[in-house]
């Protein structure tokens, strides 16, 4: 009843089961799981503390005291202060809404009911208010949250099946064994709780999510603290300029602009004026930045939501951004790991085909004999004469009907075999019907077709088999199982018939079964053995089936030494292994079983437009290597087309480093041979970096490395191997890997590639993974949760990876890149001309804008229309997004925005200010006006220079923007007619009248812009700078078109005639042979089914057989747990809780 | 509790989902904006739409720079109305501390700022624990040279040409933004209790005998407070009004200027000025704004040339047509 557990300070926990007053001693935590931040009393004060925390806001309010000295103040206050309120207001509230949601996920969880006893009685509870040492009851299909131990249930022995699909995404069931002492307690399943809310185990496990952040935000921080950078030069520029010019100029200036003392110091003077231009020309990275990042992406994160192609309508599922922030990265993606069960499979296996004494059965042909994919045309075989059948089978091949009327027995005995040799247990539900339970779905798939092909398995004791054959009732004695293990690969029973003949079925892995044939099987080996291939070529997977009739002498013998073996207290492993392989030798082959793993669906096309797009794909599986090479081939990663696949399953860590440099040299030589003039050149390149050799590899080749070698692959000085290794294969599946190891290798990729990854997953095996990688994606609409909620995107099916790489990713980037170009290029232009402005004002931080355009430009007259491109914007639609996944790879070589795009941006903003700060001087420079009043006064300079670049601006965004929108044309026009208003408005006279000194600018719009030559400036400044950077991209797009570019053309030009037809990739199935047996299940059961134990009591035989199988009736719960044990350590990783 | 084996997963297309109802609510809504399905131009820039525009640009700027240029160099004819200007050189009228020297509210006429300027004005703001009006140091620094224009002709003595104080500032400036003291009593009274600013000779009660052109509505002071964009700058001064058709304005002859000197500009190597001028259609002499047109004309109509070359020989031929992939 005592838990290790991880913390120093707990070693362990005594509690009393049922004494609230007693363990209340020890201040456990309760129930109640808690993942809100707030409440309403704490939301004002820890939401700002943590707004404040972020640098840029920290930041802007450092400049909001710096505004208030009045000496350095160049800028009013509220230029700061109204953009500042505006972001820390919207901020809060998107938290305040965000954390009520979790609020109600809380209170729904906390609210479950669960019955507890307290003062003796069963009372309801609700969850929440469970506490640690309450004894709980809990009845089928309840869900359970809190960790608990297992005190006894209502099954025979203590047995209860636990499903972990919200652990791990298994939807089979887990055994659980209650404690010897407590078992033979209750009838129904009473339960302690160990561990509660935040103690739990899921919640010890789930760590703190950890705050992601896109390559984009990385560089976005590095470009600011540039920028930063150089506004500190700027400001030193001007500060000396200043300097200088105090002593120069202005002190002989006096007479006119008084100094106050204490500042009669010209580099006091130089200070001052750093800071007020470091004011001033904070506006290059406004925090509306931020702002507009954010709410692009959110924008963003809503299209994905409202996306109908990834809707799942299957299980009404739509696609979820869950997280807002990380939409652009979706478009840089180089690596995708993706789990297989549940991911790229849907866990559910089919009987497809079968081959039966050298004939193929399960074939679909048409009239002319062809084979046909399989099409709704074609009527499935009639069950329904079948009472026992399972309505949702489906065969399309007739044949194996008439075979079995016709009474074959070849066939009989194949579906004899398989209602056989299987560890099903059976069960009637309520309605009379047969369900059975099954352990892997391998076998259930086999059995329900057995069933339906009227050989159905009835139920089982320890000792014998029940089947239905074709309407009769046969009763078969169980005489031994042998199991399956990983070694075997294979398992076997021995039944005696009622005719009483003794046979041994046997079914496993070809390539061991078809060693073990009696040497008259040749025949049917080669034709089987065709067979085969061409079902493995299909992606299924593959099981041989043998049976062996045994004499009764030699059985008696045989099962005396097994007697013998069991009971040893040496060897006992060996020997009884080595009497199985005695006994299944000369096998009569019978036939082959092909089951299908299904795949999700559209896997295979998104696999290969994914590679395509140059995205490597990563398969990690708890799987074994068989299985998840078979879906490798399945789903195309793996072809036979490839080179060469590397298999690394070395033991030790020198094993695992001779296979990888093994493997390397390999890759090497074979590349050697195909350009054999460039030999030399390629050993130097060898001793260079992974990247660089990386390009001279021609040719595909695939890498397949199970747990055990990756757990010493992954130790740092094989590190490099493997990852070079890895890197050079188009194709890598990892098997048998720990949830843990999944998070390594993403790891490590993420560190030493410096490659965006994606991780995607549907257990909460993949938890790690999906938290580790940059993106971590949930398949959704499954029983488990936690991948989801661990998840930063949710979708319900994998091959709406495609659409979400390929069309959101891709435009996220693309908008998300044009957005920032713009953004700084606009600023920059806004800005910069208070520098050169410095240079004519005395270096003295007057601004040349109005305040009040100042404080508006960033967030009302230029905020729109690029927030309009940066949701809208579409270079090529989505159709060839879809069609033309090379259109992907500008985002992974980032391309779009990189610090070179952003010093073109910021050239072309420097370029632009000196236009509009210099042509209007170079006007008004000694001018008059229309009227012969002057023209020149600062004022006018200041609405023009205003004028000018809110429309220079926005032609710039008229010309960036592809994809208008009315959206765009509202806000585009709109910005500049809200401009024209509000200026008119701030130069009335009657909010003059009101506020006389905030508004001194009465009557300047109207005086200036009535006048011919500041329209003339205006046109003059907007065509001068507009005018190189159109001739400019013009070239670029004439000559050096990109793809994107020629899709548009073609898009446009196609407009009007008939969409374009999709360019689906078409599916290749390779037909290599492989052998693909794998039980999905655990060893172990076979002794569980021999020792009855899993059996109610209703259906145990008398107990004077029992003895005779059951060997050792403590060793198999041992086994059993260690077992299991080991699959939910490898989750718990290193908090295993010892039952 | 125990997993039921359940052959109906095994159908193709998935389960069949839950009632309708939950189903129709969740699937997203087949609109246009939400679907990203919205109808849209799409501009590309192409050799057809880009050239034109350059040609075009280059011909309508070229000919206005001309007009521009022209009209600009005829301005010295002195015929119309005759504009009077000063010019002052290196007067750093656009300091930021001089700038915001001034109290708005006070030249608007509000008592309570009269008697109690705005901090911006000091140390213009009080003298002698009088509030100054005007206070602070644009209005401080007011220019206070007195010109005289006589025109020598045949006459033994010359002739004072007529100028005209009035109609030199913005109609919004004379008649909004500065006003002066409210009330019905002298002018001398409603100033009462404020002070002259330390460098002038007279209160600003007493700028103009004229009560229309006195106190805060001086229009030689308001010309003087709306700052100037550079340091060298030119503010009008006077008008000299055509009197008749017949003659022009300023006939030819010899002229005589005469300065009262008041306003030092030395100490700060300033400059003075005195411009006669007339206005054209786009305002006064300015042969940059001309040259500036012609010379961004002409480099958009080279860079059509230039575009139209390369366009015709480099670019690889229908690339429509053949997308790589």
């Amino acid at each position: 009843m005592f838990c290790s557990e991880k913390k120093l300070l707990e070693v362990e926990r005594k509690v009393k089961a049922n004494d609230r007053e007693y363990n209340e001693k020890f201040q456990y935590a309760d129930n109640r799981i808690h993942t809100s931040k707030y409440n309403i009393l704490t939301f004002l004060p820890i939401n700002l503390f943590e707004q404040f925390q972020r640098v840029a806001n920290a930041y802007f309010l450092f400049l909001l005291i710096l505004q208030l000295i009045p000496e350095i103040s160049s800028l009013t206050w509220f230029t700061t202060i109204v953009p500042l309120v505006l972001v820390i207001t919207m901020t809060a509230v998107k938290d305040a809404t965000d954390d009520c949601f979790r609020h109600k996920s809380d209170n729904q969880v906390n609210n479950r009911q669960s019955e507890v006893l307290i003062d003796g009685k069963l009372q309801n509870e609700k969850w929440m208010n469970v506490k640690v040492g309450d004894i709980i009851k809990l009845e089928n299909n309840q869900f359970v949250a809190a960790d608990l131990l297992l005190l006894s249930s209502s099954e025979p022995h203590g047995l209860c099946y636990i499903e972990t699909a919200e652990l791990d995404g298994e939807t089979n069931l887990k055994v659980r064994h209650a404690l010897a002492v407590t078992s033979e307690l209750g009838a129904d399943i009473s339960r302690l709780a160990k561990f509660d809310g935040p103690d739990t185990k899921l919640m010890q496990n789930s760590g703190k999510t950890k705050f992601k952040r896109t390559s984009i935000d990385r560089l976005m921080n590095t470009l600011v603290l540039w920028i930063f950078g150089f506004l500190v030069c700027l400001g030193i520029i001007l500060a000396i300029g200043n300097s200088i010019w105090e002593k120069q100029v202005g002190d002989q200036f006096r007479s006119f602009l008084f100094w106050k003392e204490g500042e009669k110091n010209s580099v006091f003077s130089g200070f001052l004026t750093f800071w007020s231009y470091i004011i001033i020309l904070n506006t290059v990275v406004p925090i509306s930045l931020y702002v507009s990042v954010e709410v692009i992406r959110l924008g963003h994160s809503y299209f994905i939501n409202w996306d109908r192609k990834m809707y799942y309508s299957g299980k009404a599922t739509p696609a979820e951004a869950r997280t807002t922030t990380l939409n652009e990265e979706l478009g840089q993606i180089e690596y995708v790991f993706s789990d297989k069960t549940g991911t790229l499979t849907q866990n559910i296996m089919t009987f497809k085909k079968c081959s039966i004494n050298g004939r193929i059965y399960g074939e679909v042909q048409d009239d002319l004999g062809q084979k046909t994919d399989i099409t709704k045309k074609k009527e499935p075989v009639d069950f329904s004469v079948n009472s026992q059948a399972e309505r949702t089978f489906q065969f399309f091949d007739h044949n194996l009907m008439e075979a079995i009327k016709l009474g074959d027995p070849k066939v009989h005995e194949f579906l004899r075999l398989l209602a056989l040799c299987h560890t099903v247990m059976s069960e009637e539900n309520s309605a009379g019907q047969l369900i059975y339970q099954v352990q892997s779905p391998d076998e259930g798939a086999l059995v329900t077709a057995a069933r339906n092909f009227g050989f159905t398995f009835k139920s089982r004791t320890p000792e014998t088999i029940t089947i239905e054959e074709l309407g009769t009732l046969v009763t078969y004695q169980l005489l031994a199982f042998l199991d399956f293990n990983n070694i075997r690969k294979r398992m076997s029973v021995i039944v005696r018939n009622p005719k009483g003949q003794i046979k041994l079925y046997s079914k496993g892995a070809d390539t061991i079964l078809f060693e073990k044939l009696h040497p008259s099987n040749e025949d049917l080996l080669t034709l089987t053995s065709d067979h085969l291939s061409e079902f493995a070529g299909e992606g299924l997977r593959t099981l041989a089936i043998a049976y062996r009739d045994l004499d009764d002498k030699y059985f008696k013998e045989w099962h005396k030494m097994l007697e013998d073996a069991n009971t040893a207290t040496d060897e006992r492993d060996e020997r009884i292994a080595g009497l199985y392989e005695e006994i299944e030798r000369d096998l009569m082959l019978l036939g082959a079983t092909a089951v299908e793993d299904k795949l999700q669906e559209g896997v295979i096309e998104t696999v290969t437009s994914l590679s395509l797009a140059n995205i490597k794909i990563w398969v990690l599986t708890g799987d074994k290597q068989e299985t998840a090479i078979n879906i490798g081939y399945a789903c195309n990663m793996l072809t036979d087309d490839m080179n060469d696949v590397f298999i690394i399953a070395g033991n030790t860590a020198a094993e695992v480093r001779e296979e990888l440099r093994k493997a390397k040299e390999n890759l090497f030589g074979q590349n050697r041979s195909f350009s054999n003039g460039r030999v030399v050149f390629e050993k130097k390149q060898q001793l260079e970096l992974a990247s660089v050799v990386e390009e001279t590899i021609t040719g595909d080749y695939a890498l397949v490395i199970n747990g055990h070698s990756l757990a010493h692959a992954l130790e740092s000085d094989v590190k490099n191997d493997l990852l070079e290794l890895a890197c050079m294969c188009k194709t890598v599946v990892c098997c048998r890997v720990t949830p843990l190891q999944k998070a390594q290798v993403v790891e490590l990729v993420k560190k030493y590639r410096n490659a965006v990854t994606l991780a995607i997953g549907d257990g909460a095996n993949d938890v790690s993974m999906i938290k580790c990688a940059h993106i971590g994606v949930g398949i959704s609409g499954q029983e488990g949760l936690q991948a989801v909620l661990a998840s930063d995107y949710s979708f319900a099916q994998f091959r709406y990876l495609q659409r979400l790489l390929l069309v959101h990713g891709r435009w996220s980037y693309f908008r998300m890149c044009k957005f920032l170009c713009y953004f700084f290029y606009k600023n920059f232009a806004f800005t910069l001309v208070h520098f050169w402005f410095g240079f004519f004002c005395g270096f003295s931080a007057q601004t040349v804008y109005d305040q009040w355009f100042i404080t508006l430009f960033n967030i009302v007259y230029t905020s729109l229309p690029v927030l309009a491109m940066g949701i809208f914007d579409q270079d090529v639609n989505d159709q060839n997004s879809m069609d033309y996944p090379q259109l992907y790879q500008p985002g992974q070589l980032n391309l779009l925005f990189n610090k070179r795009k952003f010093l073109i941006c910021m050239a072309h903003g420097i370029y632009t200010s000196l236009a509009l700060f210099f042509i209007p001087y170079g006007a008004f420079y000694n001018a008059a006006g229309e009227d012969g009043q002057h023209l020149a006064d600062y004022q006018s300079f200041a609405v023009t220079m205003a004028t000018s670049l809110v429309i220079v601006v926005s032609v710039q965004i008229a010309l960036d923007t592809s994809y208008w929108t009315v959206v765009n044309h509202v806000f585009i026009w709109g910005s500049i007619a809200t401009y024209f208003s509000i200026l008119f408005t701030m130069h009335s006279n009657g909010i003059f009248a009101i506020f006389p000194n905030q508004f001194p600018f009465v009557g300047n719009a109207r005086h200036s812009l009535t006048q011919k030559c500041i329209w003339l400036v205006i046109l003059l400044t907007t065509v001068a700078s507009v005018m190189p950077v159109v001739a400019f991209r013009f070239l670029k797009v004439d000559l050096f078109p990109t793809l994107s570019d020629q899709l548009r053309q073609r898009q446009k030009a196609q407009k009007k005639a008939r969409p374009l037809h999709s360019r689906r990739p078409q599916t290749r199935r390779s037909s290599s042979r492989r052998s693909g047996y794998a039980f999905a299940h655990q060893e172990g059961y076979g002794e569980l089914i021999t020792s009855g134990k899993n059996m109610r009591a209703k259906n145990l035989p008398p107990t004077s057989g029992l003895e005779k199988t059951l060997y050792n009736s403590t060793s198999w719960i041992e086994n059993l747990c260690k077992k299991t044990t080991d699959t939910v350590s490898s989750f718990s990783q290193d908090k295993t809780v010892k039952l | 509790m125990a997993m039921n084996y359940n052959a109906k997963d095994e159908v193709d297309g998935g389960p069949p989902g839950p009632p309708g109802g939950a189903a129709k609510n969740r699937r997203p809504d087949n609109t246009a904006f939400k679907q990203q399905r919205l109808p849209a131009w799409q501009p590309i820039l192409t050799a057809g739409t880009v050239l034109p525009t350059f040609f075009i640009i280059g011909l309508i700027f070229i000919p206005i720079g001309i007009g521009i240029f022209v009209t600009s160099n005829n301005i010295r004819e002195i015929e119309g109305n005759v504009f009077m200007y000063y010019g002052l050189s290196n007067f750093y009228q656009n300091h930021r501390r001089y700038v915001k020297s001034r109290d708005d509210s006070q030249l608007n006429g509000d008592s309570s700022a009269l008697l109690n300027p705005s901090k911006e004005c000091e140390p213009y703001r009080r003298n002698e624990d009088k509030p100054i009006a005007p206070c602070g140091a644009i209005a401080n620094s007011m220019f206070n040279d007195t010109l005289e224009l006589f025109l020598v002709g045949n006459a033994s003595y010359p002739t004072l040409i007529p100028l005209k104080k009035k109609g030199i500032a913005w109609w919004t400036d004379k008649n909004v933004k500065f006003r002066n003291p409210p009330g019905g009593e002298p002018l001398a009274e409603r100033f009462k209790g404020t002070t002259k600013p330390v460098n002038w000779v007279n209160p600003v009660y007493m700028l103009d005998p004229d009560s229309d052109n006195n106190g805060f509505i001086n229009e030689d002071f308001i010309v003087w407070m709306r700052t100037a964009a550079l340091p060298t700058f030119r503010k009008l001064y006077r008008l000299i009004e055509r009197k008749s058709d017949l003659h022009p304005t300023l006939p030819a002859g010899q002229y005589y200027l005469n300065i009262t000197y008041n306003y030092p500009v030395h100490s700060f190597d300033g400059r003075k000025r005195m411009i006669l001028s007339t206005i054209s259609w786009m305002g006064g002499k300015n042969p940059f704004l001309g040259i500036a047109y012609i010379a961004v004309g002409s480099i958009s109509f080279l860079l059509g040339v230039v575009l139209l070359v390369i366009n015709h020989k480099y670019r690889n031929s229908s690339n429509t047509a053949d997308i790589t992939i």
